[in-house]
């Protein structure tokens, strides 16, 4: 299980601007690194970043070797109705996260 | 005559009624010279990747381990009280073994006696995890070296260590971080190397590190050959420095570049 750290408004008013900041704790691999045997470390990295907002696909994100490792992802979307948001992370080696915040707006 | 005497007494009374401001402290911490990006990166908890670190050592610290199936909390408690200035006192002396330790040798001690559990590899997430939950309960607390005259030696020792040249380079810790600070090494800024913020989140080392790793860091950066985790010296030199940085605030877990 990856750690994460989520930064989101737990409350906001119809058709505000929120921002949501995630960290994830993830080695990003690039697989161009020798390990201390001599021999290249296998890639591991997260491929893809995705938050959905009650099902529909808000923001998302390609990831590459040049990413660094915890890869920190900011972002902002329009308040619409109360519900859930779902930030999903995958990568390599079926590497595969997600993590739901709940979003209460008002009128 | 008397109007003049009137008038010294006056500007004398007036000096010694004025509160004389604590003498300013010249010292800088790294964070202050860091790059605005970074330092809000420290500043903010949701932000701070040594965040993730503290989490780990947060779920350590109520797990039960080893033999005993006691957890940290069993016998401490709540570590927001328990540890509180804890960390601003390590190195501290150990009776028993009859130098000092640092807080990570402490946290496997307990582990080991207390918990009857396998000691945590230096440097593992798990130990870098425990130390960060525990020295983050300091957080904000001036750094308070134990008053303990049985550390005076192996203060001194590190102190020594501190001045002495080594490697090929033929470089001692105090020709660049007490004559040189604030100048650059090549593209980085010499920092004065008070250890306030430890363990630190390295941008360098994309992850936590143990100031012990830091201190053998600059060791093969002058091309000597560090001294292994756990070393005394290493225990010496980190005691030297918390003694030279007394009384600055505590910052774990601090973010460097």
């Amino acid at each position: 299980m990856a750690r994460t750290l989520i930064n989101a408004p737990s409350t906001a008013r119809r058709g505000e601007v929120i921002e949501i900041r995630a960290t994830i704790g993830h080695p990003m691999e690039t697989g161009f690194r020798a390990g201390e045997d001599g021999k290249v470390l296998p890639r591991n990295i997260i491929q893809t970043f995705s938050c959905r907002y009650n099902g529909e696909l808000v923001f998302s994100a390609e990831l590459f070797s040049a990413v660094s490792a915890n890869p920190y992802i900011a972002f902002h979307t329009v308040a619409t109705d109360s519900g859930t948001l779902v930030l999903s992370w995958e990568g390599d080696n079926g590497f595969s996260q997600a993590e739901s915040i709940q979003l209460a707006v008002t009128a | 005559m008397t109007r003049i005497l009137a008038l010294l007494l006056v500007c004398l009374m007036g000096t010694a009624g004025a509160q004389t401001p604590p003498p300013k402290d010249s010292r800088r911490s790294g964070f202050e010279d860091m790059g605005a990006a970074t330092q809000a990166m420290q500043k903010d908890d949701a932000l701070n990747p040594g965040m993730l670190w503290v989490q780990d050592g947060e779920a350590l610290w109520k797990q039960p381990a080893g033999v005993s199936g006691k957890a940290c909390l069993s016998c401490h408690a709540a570590a927001q009280s328990s540890m509180r200035g804890v960390a601003a006192r390590y190195p501290a002396f150990d009776t028993g073994l009859g130098r000092p330790i640092t807080l990570s040798q402490r946290i496997n001690q307990c582990r080991q006696q207390h918990q009857q559990a396998s000691p945590l590899r230096p440097e593992s997430q798990d130990l870098l995890g425990l130390e960060a939950y525990v020295a983050l309960q300091s957080r904000g607390l001036p750094l308070a070296p134990p008053d303990d005259a049985r550390l005076d030696p192996f203060r001194q020792r590190g102190q020594q260590l501190f001045a002495q040249r080594i490697g090929q380079l033929n470089l001692s810790c105090a020709q660049c971080h007490d004559s040189l600070p604030g100048k650059r090494l090549a593209g980085s800024l010499i920092p004065e190397a008070h250890p306030t913020g430890y363990p630190v989140y390295r941008l360098e080392w994309q992850a936590m590190g143990s100031l012990q790793r830091r201190l053998r860091g600059c060791m093969s950066g002058v091309r000597a050959e560090p001294f292994a985790y756990g070393a005394q010296e290493l225990v010496e030199l980190e005691l030297y420095l918390k003694t030279r940085a007394k009384g600055m605030t505590m910052e774990t877990p601090g973010v460097r570049p």
